[in-house]
């Protein structure tokens, strides 16, 4: 079946987070001087505004900081799912994503629950990361 | 990271004045454009501050293509300034043109918005962008985000927003140019249809077609004006974008409180000298994320400070986007607040809607331009 949900528009920043997801990890750059995180990826470190930062693995543990539930339809790949919830990570390590939520209903989304990252495959190219309720 | 707020020279109080304010009607135009409307407007505004456009010796322009609208309009000035179509630029624009006016650079300067959002068919959602592949997009869900953290951090609830809407409402009955002026109750807002909940359709703006334009000149000149002059008494900003890609999890409010810091002062008057607000309500969280970063009230406490009534005419001590604002008159990104507001100083709106004895009113934006205009009829 084909996919028709929007895909990553990979640039020259985003593409190691999404080929770090393709092999099971969560990536994220960390400033290599203030050792501090920062995402959506970027060219520079926010503190030293320098190209001095590393691709790292995030342990992929958090908790849901705030959720929505989207009934409008925006994207016509999602035009089937509205309702469906979005929520926002705050990751152990400072980084927030926003994301989806698998293995629980929107009814159920508590802000503070933890979760914990799973990848799934949407294509042959393409895995996003996502989140369950933390084991 | 924000400076700190020690005082500097400030030297722009009542520096500038409005002299001029003018609006199309608001709706869905096909049969014009954004710069269509944005010269009816500016033509409203030459009229009503008793000018000629040949008086006009500098432009700032929001959402309008600059070299497109100066040779329609037959504009051709030494300054001329474009600004992009966020809201944020009302209040960036008024700012650069009183700075203009204050240094000299131009004396009677023309500030023109024009809109043809509704007839494009603008969604605000749906375009590429980092989060899309999650299925997140549109400012409104970003505002849900906040929101929902807010709920979860103070235990505030919609239905705290739903007196928001009301208070508009209910002063849009008295407006009309207002383009929903249906009156709605507390009931009304929590049965109407989620957008992305937590915010229902009645916590969203209303996308219009309209033009609004602005006349500002110096004290000097406004003496000799139609009109009684609207003085600029104060402005203040902070920037944060440090989570521009991102659900901001502070409401801006550091930025707000800095802002808060400098704007009564360099006004030269209190709080308890602000007779009415003009709040940038593109969703109505921003309204309580601006009430608290004012320091109107707590921080957290924005739920229940607007209960009862606080924000509506003849019944609370700061009526609010009097003429309905974007969530009932119509979304022109804060132009056309400050029109009302001007319109109130000068005494013009209809007397069930007038705030009574205005004298001093202040724009409040909560965004990562945080920022507020105290704007006064006397200096």
């Amino acid at each position: 079946m084909t996919y028709i949900k929007p895909l990553p528009e990979a640039d020259k920043w985003s593409g190691p987070f999404f080929e770090g997801a393709r092999e099971g990890k969560l990536l994220a750059q960390q400033c290599n001087s203030s050792k501090r995180f920062f995402f959506p990826p970027s060219p520079v470190s926010p503190v030293t505004r320098d190209g001095n930062w590393s691709w790292v693995e995030l342990s992929g543990k958090g908790t849901i900081s705030s959720f929505v539930v989207m009934h409008q339809k925006y994207f016509g790949g999602f035009g089937d799912e509205v309702p469906y919830p979005v929520i926002e990570v705050e990751l152990e390590e400072g980084v927030r994503l926003l994301s989806s939520i698998v293995e629980l209903g929107e009814r159920e989304l508590v802000v503070g629950m933890p979760v914990e990252v799973v990848f799934d495959k949407v294509t042959e190219e393409v895995t996003l990361p996502k989140f369950r309720p933390a084991a | 990271m924000i400076l700190g707020s020690e005082m500097l020279d400030w030297n722009y109080r009542d520096k500038a004045c409005i002299v001029g304010v003018g609006s199309t009607d608001y709706g869905v135009f096909p049969e014009t454009d954004a710069v269509g409307l944005g010269v009816s407007a500016l033509k409203a505004a030459v009229d009503d501050a008793g000018i000629s456009f040949d008086d006009i010796d500098g432009v700032i322009l929001n959402r309008l293509p600059y070299d497109r609208f100066a040779e329609v309009s037959n504009l051709n000035t030494p300054y001329l300034q474009s600004t992009p179509a966020h809201g944020r630029f009302s209040a960036i624009a008024l700012m650069m043109a009183a700075e203009a006016i204050a240094s000299g650079a131009a004396t009677t300067i023309a500030l023109v918005y024009g809109n043809d959002g509704r007839s494009a068919a603008m969604k605000y959602g749906g375009d590429p962008n980092f989060w899309a592949p999650w299925g997140f997009t549109s400012p409104g869900a970003s505002h849900a985000m906040m929101f929902r953290r807010h709920m979860a951090q103070f235990g505030t609830t919609s239905e705290d927003l739903a007196h928001i809407a009301v208070a508009f409402r209910d002063h849009a009955t008295k407006n009309p140019a207002a383009v929903m002026k249906k009156p709605i109750t507390v009931e009304d807002h929590q049965n109407s249809r989620f957008i992305c909940d937590p915010l229902h359709l009645l916590d969203y703006c209303l996308i219009n077609d309209g033009g609004v334009a602005w006349i500002m000149t110096t004290p000097e000149r406004a003496k000799d004006m139609k009109k009684k002059p609207v003085y600029v008494s104060s402005f203040a900003r902070q920037d944060d974008f440090s989570q521009n890609s991102l659900p901001p999890n502070d409401y801006w409010y550091p930025a707000l409180k800095k802002v808060e810091s400098q704007v009564y002062e360099r006004a030269g008057i209190s709080r308890n000298d602000i007779d009415g607000l003009m709040i940038y309500d593109n969703f109505s969280p921003t309204v309580l994320f601006a009430l608290e970063g004012m320091g109107f009230c707590k921080q957290g406490e924005g739920g229940q400070f607007v209960r009862d009534g606080m924000l509506q005419l003849g019944k609370g001590r700061w009526p609010t986007n009097t003429s309905g604002g974007h969530l009932s008159e119509s979304y022109m990104q804060g132009w056309a607040l400050i029109v009302e507001g001007v319109r109130q100083l000068r005494g013009e709106v209809p007397a069930e809607r007038q705030i009574k004895d205005a004298k001093a009113l202040q724009f409040i934006l909560a965004t990562a331009v945080a920022g507020s205009i105290i704007i006064r009829n006397d200096a």
